[in-house]
């Protein structure tokens, strides 16, 4: 009996518990300018998102769970969420050696292109794997790394084949830990391979093409491997990744049966104040699912890695470019210097500039043979030499930012941008031509002193396709450390329909206590990304109430 | 679905006054121990986040996140003092994934920040911290016990962590 309390009171007293809990509630209306009508709100004007996640932590064992509740999902979010219970839980074991964890799992093989299992709450993504995850770390430098199981999707549970199981093993080596002669080197290498299948039964499908019906042979396991390598010498970083998929033909690349292949380059040289970097990548039919009839943000196995820069002003991310993972390539280059205080140019406070630029086009598919078109299903699909470029612009961008400080109390981080937005391509709208847009931010903090700081954002979009022109602004009052307020506007002054020139405000106010934060807003908001009261999130377009409580423990 | 909602409110409530409870008996919190990486792409365990028994600040940011990067460019500015009067070290652990991680070292460097950057590509540090948003920052003091964390960046915010810092150093209690 004694032994026995002893160790439950130890199982409980010398344990570690952490968790964290959020929830998202809002109390939409409608709004006729902005086309949310009675029928869009569905008879529910109240939504909500929360989740809660406890993990415990008691010598080498961990175990954690994570609760979460759509009731009914905040407008944006898809309504397959509807519904509450525990679709995340994890029991865990890990010494030195060795790390097995049952249950759910996220992880990631090198940049993700063979596989990559994440969570985005505010994204509403989840493709956790539930099965088996062991790691192995035999001596120093070597991490092998094998899962087995299926993916997460809504609250649909795994049966009847409804999608595949994933299995996967990578090796991950630091050349300096495990030889001796490279221990000391100025040269550090690190190396990996994986490889990963996923198994979906179904031999063969009924597919219509025009005015016949086709039975495809289907391949019920489909593999995708790739190595990698980093160089890193003084300040200088190079970083390639590849991978190959087998025949995949699926809804995504409608059931052709051409390999894929992706590649990434990453070459960066920095030291202190100044950095160069330049990133190029070739995707080449590398959409990789475990339901092959999925179209929809879920199971994807792998993760493409984005080249061009993810914006978090709301002007500069309106046309936000999504990768195309039937086939794209793409060239990035940013720069940054930092003059340093005290000198001519710098001035007192010094001076930080960066210039980026970013291009994605198509790449070139020509026909397999003179008899079948570009893309027909049930054929290879495509015939395209390595590292084609097409004449397709996907994306273009460049941008100049330039951060200074003024004095002690005053600082500005200023931007102009120029953007090119293929809508068609990006967004599935043939008829929409290329959108060209120049963007213009001025972003100003005053420290009127220790307790209060006023910030403002100014904001202007000037093009002249698709809605037209429009302004952004914003004021944020902080009074440290507990207190925010905020007023802002995005104005689509320039829209050549008179009755959408609308604005979308907002008014937000909030408090923190240590680890946790409550913001109350009113007002439309314009999907997108946004910034207030210390934190940045996405939020879908909505008119109405909201409520967000976050915490940690 | 009614029960599935007072569970949920129930839990959460759980959860909050958790939170908020100042149970002084209770144990110190200690970094949890992760693999995560250096930016040279070495794996580096959290255990290894020490200061010679000095203070030690963790911050969680992420390139994409401007608050983030607001918090460390205003304690960059003072850094230099910081690390002067109380040899204070600061770990700013990068979320970025995928994505965004190469662009980690460059931006660092192009800023001309001195903090030791790691990478928690897989958001596991994250997780097991309890960390639901970015920016996070913790102060740890000299036995690697975690005694004041906060959420978000607000202008101003880097006077109170110093603050805090000092208090470590001193070995005041920290409420």
């Amino acid at each position: 009996m004694f032994p026995c309390r002893l160790a439950a009171q130890d199982f409980l007293k010398n344990a570690q518990v952490t968790g964290s809990f959020q929830a998202d509630a809002a109390l939409y209306q409608t709004d006729a300018a902005m086309g949310i009508t009675s029928q869009s709100l569905n008879g529910q004007p109240i939504r909500i998102n929360g989740y809660t996640e406890v993990n415990y932590e008691y010598k080498s064992f961990y175990a954690g769970l994570r609760f979460e509740a759509y009731l009914p999902p905040l407008m944006g979010y898809d309504p397959q969420y509807q519904g509450a219970g525990v679709p995340y839980w994890y029991v865990k074991y890990k010494n030195d050696l060795l790390e097995i964890t049952a249950g759910n799992f996220y992880e990631q093989f090198a940049q993700g292109m063979t596989f990559r299992t994440y969570q985005d709450w505010t994204l509403g993504y989840d493709n956790s794997m539930r099965g088996l995850r062991v790691k192995f770390m035999p001596s120093k430098g070597i991490t092998l790394t094998g899962v087995y199981g299926f993916q997460r999707t809504f609250w649909i549970p795994y049966q009847n084949n409804n999608r595949g199981i994933v299995k996967g093993i990578d090796g991950d080596f630091n050349l300096n830990d495990i030889f001796n002669a490279l221990a000391n080197t100025k040269l550090k290498i690190t190396l990996g391979g994986s490889f990963v299948s996923d198994y979906q039964a179904g031999k063969t499908m009924i597919y219509p093409v025009g005015d016949k019906v086709y039975t495809f042979n289907l391949p019920e396991n489909v593999a995708c491997y790739g190595g990698r390598l980093n160089l890193n010498y003084a300040g200088v970083n190079f970083y390639s990744e590849y991978a190959h998929k087998i025949n995949d033909p699926s809804q995504m690349n409608v059931y052709i049966y051409k390999p894929g292949n992706s590649i990434l380059f990453d070459l960066s040289y920095s030291r202190k104040n100044f950095s160069v970097e330049v990133k190029s990548k070739w995707i080449d039919n590398f959409s990789y699912k475990s339901n092959r009839s999925y179209t929809i943000n879920g199971l994807d196995i792998n993760y493409l890695p984005a080249i061009n820069k993810e914006h978090t002003y709301a002007l500069a991310s309106m046309y936000p470019y999504a990768t195309q993972t039937t086939g794209e390539v793409g060239i990035a280059a940013g720069v940054m210097y930092t003059i340093p205080k005290n000198t001519k140019l710098g001035g007192k406070n010094g001076l930080t500039i960066a210039v980026d630029f970013s291009q994605v086009n198509s790449i070139k598919k020509t026909p397999v043979n003179d008899t079948t078109p570009i893309g027909q299903s049930g054929t290879l699909g495509y015939a395209t030499n390595f590292y084609s470029v097409g004449s397709e612009v996907y994306w273009q961008e460049t941008q100049v930012e330039i951060s200074k400080k003024f004095g002690k109390k005053v600082k500005g981080i200023f931007d102009y941008l120029y953007q090119t937005y293929n809508k068609a391509v990006v967004q599935g709208h043939p008829e929409d031509p290329l959108i060209y847009s120049q963007i213009g931010i001025a972003d100003v903090t005053f420290n009127v002193n220790k307790k209060l700081s006023l910030r403002w954002e100014l904001q202007g979009l000037w093009t002249k396709q698709d809605n037209g022109n429009w302004a952004a602004g914003l004021m944020e009052i902080t009074i440290s450390p507990k207190w925010f307020f905020s007023v802002s506007d995005q104005w689509n002054y320039g829209n050549s329909d008179a009755g959408k020139q609308l604005h979308y405000y907002n008014v937000a106010a909030g408090f923190v206590y240590n680890t946790s934060r409550i913001q109350l807003s009113y007002g439309r908001q314009r999907e997108g990304i946004i910034c207030v009261g210390g934190v940045c999130r996405y939020v879908p377009q909505s008119s109405g109430l909201t409520l967000t409580v976050t915490s940690s423990f | 679905m009614k029960k599935a909602s007072l569970l949920f409110i129930f839990l959460s409530a759980l959860v909050i006054t958790f939170a908020q409870s100042e149970d002084a008996s209770a144990k110190r919190k200690t970094i949890p121990q992760v693999n995560i990486k250096d930016v040279y792409g070495n794996v580096f365990s959290t255990t290894d986040i020490s200061n010679d028994g000095k203070p030690v600040i963790i911050d969680f940011w992420a390139t994409w996140c401007s608050p983030c990067k607001r918090e460390l460019n205003a304690i960059a500015d003072v850094y230099d003092d910081w690390v002067k009067e109380t040899g204070v070290k600061l770990y700013a652990v990068s979320v970025d994934n995928a994505r965004s991680t190469l662009n980690v070292k460059p931006y660092v460097d192009g800023k001309g920040w001195e903090y030791t950057v790691l990478l928690d590509q897989n958001s596991d540090f994250m997780r097991a911290m309890g960390v639901p948003l970015v920016p996070m920052t913790f102060v740890v003091n000299g036995k690697g016990e975690i005694v004041w964390s906060h959420s978000t960046f607000a202008e101003g915010g880097e006077f109170t962590i110093i603050d805090i810092v000092r208090k470590v150093i001193k070995g005041e209690e920290i409420k």
